[in-house]
């Protein structure tokens, strides 16, 4: 018994008090700065050692749904054209907004990448319960997402939970590159959500395919008929990261 | 025996490993079995018209692997091994499925990762096993399961609330990982993510799996600096894990303290190695040729303090943990395998070494800082849910020490060389034990020095039947604790 009071003493209070404020250690790898009349002419070494596929040159372009967020661009380039700051709140309501060019800031992306919209927060403002279906997923984004629920971040104080039963959800979260033996599982669970339904693609992988884009054991029809409504982009993204866009989301 | 003999991580070239015919190769690796070698690979390979088998099988107590293949032809039969020896059921079943050679008189030749219902393209799909009887019922689940975990389908065969049988089928992450080793082979450091990206909580373990087979192939030889802080990482990603899965443990059993307290302790070393190297889970922190982050001194003070309040604080909660009664009700005799069992279907890692195999790459096979610092090898017998849970414990503060004295043993240098060209028509078997168990890595060079074969055989593949055997004769409300004891991986096993 003492023991245990002792436990219960050193364990403290572990949760981040203001998720909204929440910073990340210097070393993260997070939005992305590009400066582009730092880039000499010819220059396509980044292009060239991205794995994911995610930079575009002439003009220079990050795409933050296909980067894996692997810093090689960064560490390649000798004058310092793309470098990675630490802010982690990357969530965007459309495709387009992950796309960053030279002289984006972080504040401007961050203030108009979510859209809030009114009947949103209206209806999912105070709860939101969400299915999580991992589609060929590594278990990294699987890994983060439980950790928005533990006690450090502990996502429940705002009413957003992970359910088990797609019936009882108000929206779907997909993880993975979607396989193609995952495929008929992933619809089935997303029609047997009722309406209305919100949903949010998680990491690089759902967003783009990440680096299986090219795999042929793929099978990405589900977001040619399904129009996502939230994009978290990462490998894997930061429950940070999540938690706040589903916040800014739902008006919070 | 007329097998090649070879070391870990030791590259051989290709026409230095002996072929045998079937027969041949069929017989010695029974006698290999019978003599307690260890299985470590059965992979194909398809060259042309020819299908060449790679076996590879391990004298742990040596540190000896023994080389040897066989090539036969698309169609081909020969006699099953499986009906003689039980680990190789699952290696014969993958080389079917992938390469069309029959092991005739296998006891269940049944897809791997290819008999998906609605997604296979055979006109039958696969039919589970059926147990019959009055009052017996089927309880199916997943693919997709209640948490926030991989998917993988489960059909139990129960009689009111026992378990007789749990057939696992996988195949659901499949996304092609071998296949796009080969597609982008020109490409290191898109390998190297992709080497990550087999199974997303065992990042280091299969990176540096990855890195050592390509430093071996092309004659690198890193710094003692850069080998180090491979190690350190592994340890770290060994310690993350365990203390999460000990957190996931008394959460199944409604201990909602260790649930906590756990969990706090994973997040506190994971963000060290989130300081160390940008990500949580280890990305980017391994190159070919090195590392690609140093360890400040302010690092390593960071690193030292994480560890010291992980030591003390876990040692508290593990011993309120492991001495609360409703906590060793379920623990206890709960899904046991024995040693027997263990060693006749090849486990490895933590779940062989609580049925009392001993078992550890890091000490039988050794490589980079685990070739200064041997490690001893921690065995626990009742191969229950207990033994899992404490084994955790017990190679946590392993791990700990061992990462102490590796910082002591550091010194000065550079963490990364530069990368070479490998060599052409070679073949080098990366082992390393993970915190899962022993990952083996093979590749296969051809002769321009490009991959031309490369087999990642995560230690989920040689432990989800243990799963399965687990659970038999168990409540059906004591497979989450039986599976979460385990821990496997989908991902991995599915590639």
């Amino acid at each position: 018994m003492f023991d245990l009071l002792k436990l219960r003493f050193r364990h403290g209070c572990q949760a981040i008090r203001d998720i909204q404020h929440a910073e990340v250690i210097s070393t993260y790898r997070g939005f992305p700065v590009i400066d582009e009349s730092k880039c000499s002419d010819n220059c396509s070494e980044c292009k060239n050692v991205c794995p994911a596929s995610a930079i575009d040159i002439n003009p220079l372009r990050l795409d933050l749904g296909k980067c894996t967020f692997c810093g090689e661009c960064e560490s390649v380039c000798k004058s310092g054209a793309i470098k990675f700051s630490s802010q982690h709140k990357l969530g965007a309501s459309s495709r387009e907004s992950l796309i960053i060019s030279s002289g984006k800031i972080f504040e401007e992306y961050d203030s108009t990448a979510v859209q809030t919209k009114k009947e949103i927060e209206k209806v999912f403002g105070r709860s939101l319960k969400l299915r999580q279906v991992s589609a060929g997923g590594c278990n990294g984004c699987e890994l983060e997402l439980a950790a928005a629920s533990n006690v450090n971040f502990d996502m429940g104080r705002f009413g957003i939970d992970f359910v088990a039963s797609p019936r009882h959800a108000d929206g779907i979260v997909i993880t993975g590159p979607i396989s193609k033996n995952m495929a008929p599982a992933l619809m089935d669970a997303f029609k047997s959500i009722s309406e209305p339904k919100i949903i949010i693609a998680v990491g690089a992988c759902a967003i783009s395919g990440g680096i299986f884009y090219e795999s042929l054991e793929l099978n990405r029809i589900f977001f040619n008929e399904i129009k996502v409504d939230l994009y978290i982009p990462g490998c894997p993204p930061h429950p940070l990261t999540f938690i706040n866009a589903v916040l800014k989301f739902i008006g919070k | 025996m007329s097998w090649a003999e070879i070391k870990n991580l030791q590259s051989i070239s290709l026409k230095d490993i002996p072929e045998l015919s079937f027969s041949e190769l069929r017989s010695q690796l029974l006698d290999g079995i019978s003599s307690g070698k260890r299985l470590v690979q059965f992979f194909g390979e398809k060259i042309n018209d020819d299908i060449i088998l790679y076996t590879i099988l391990a004298d742990d107590e040596r540190s000896k692997l023994f080389i040897a293949l066989s090539k036969s032809k698309e169609g081909d039969v020969y006699k099953s091994l499986t009906s003689s020896a039980k680990t190789f059921h699952l290696f014969e079943r993958e080389f079917y499925e992938q390469y069309g050679v029959k092991p005739e008189g296998h006891p269940w030749l049944k897809p791997v990762r290819k008999g998906i219902a609605g997604v296979s393209s055979e006109e039958t799909p696969y039919e589970f096993f059926k147990m019959s009887g009055e009052e017996v019922h089927e309880v199916g689940v997943g693919p997709i399961h209640a948490g926030i975990i991989e998917p993988g389908h489960f059909r139990f065969s129960c009689h009111g609330e026992v378990i007789h049988n749990l057939e696992i089928e996988l195949g659901f992450q499949h996304r092609g990982i071998e296949n796009l080793f080969l597609k982008n082979k020109s490409n290191p450091i898109y390998l190297l993510k992709l080497a990550e990206s087999i199974a997303g909580d065992t990042v280091i373990g299969h990176a540096g799996a990855f890195a050592r087979a390509m430093e071996s192939l092309a004659g690198i030889n890193i710094s003692r600096r850069a080998m180090i802080i491979r190690t350190i990482a592994l340890e770290m990603e060994r310690i993350g894990i365990h203390l999460g899965d000990l957190s996931a443990l008394s959460g199944d059993v409604a201990y909602t303290t260790g649930n906590a307290v756990f969990g706090a302790l994973r997040t506190k070393i994971i963000n060290t190695t989130l300081a160390i190297c940008g990500s949580r889970f280890g990305r980017g922190l391994i190159a070919a040729g090195g590392v690609n982050f140093d360890l400040s001194s302010n690092l390593i003070n960071e690193i030292i303090k994480t560890l010291n309040k992980i030591d003390e604080d876990a040692e508290l909660a593990a011993g309120v943990l492991f001495s609360s009664a409703s906590v060793l009700a379920r623990f206890e005799k709960t899904g046991i395998i024995t040693r027997d069992t263990a060693r006749e279907i090849g486990l490895v890692g933590p779940a062989a070494r609580s049925s009392g195999v001993s078992i550890d790459v890091r000490s039988d096979h050794p490589y980079e800082g685990f070739m200064l610092l041997p490690v001893y090898k921690l065995t626990l017998n009742t191969g229950d849910v207990f033994a899992r849970a404490y084994i955790r414990y017990i190679e946590i503060t392993q791990s700990i020490k061992i990462i102490k004295e590796l910082i002591n043993l550091l010194g000065e240098g550079e963490v990364i060389v530069q990368n070479k060209k490998i060599f052409p028509e070679q073949f080098v078997i990366s082992m390393s034990e993970g915190w899962r168990g022993e990952i083996s890595h093979c590749a296969v060079t051809d002769n321009k020095g490009q991959l031309r074969k490369y087999k990642i055989k995560d230690p989920s593949f040689n432990n989800w039947l243990a799963v399965a055997l687990a659970v038999r004769k168990n409540g059906i409300s004591d497979f989450p604790l039986v599976n979460k004891s385990y821990n496997l991986s989908y991902s991995g096993f599915d590639l």
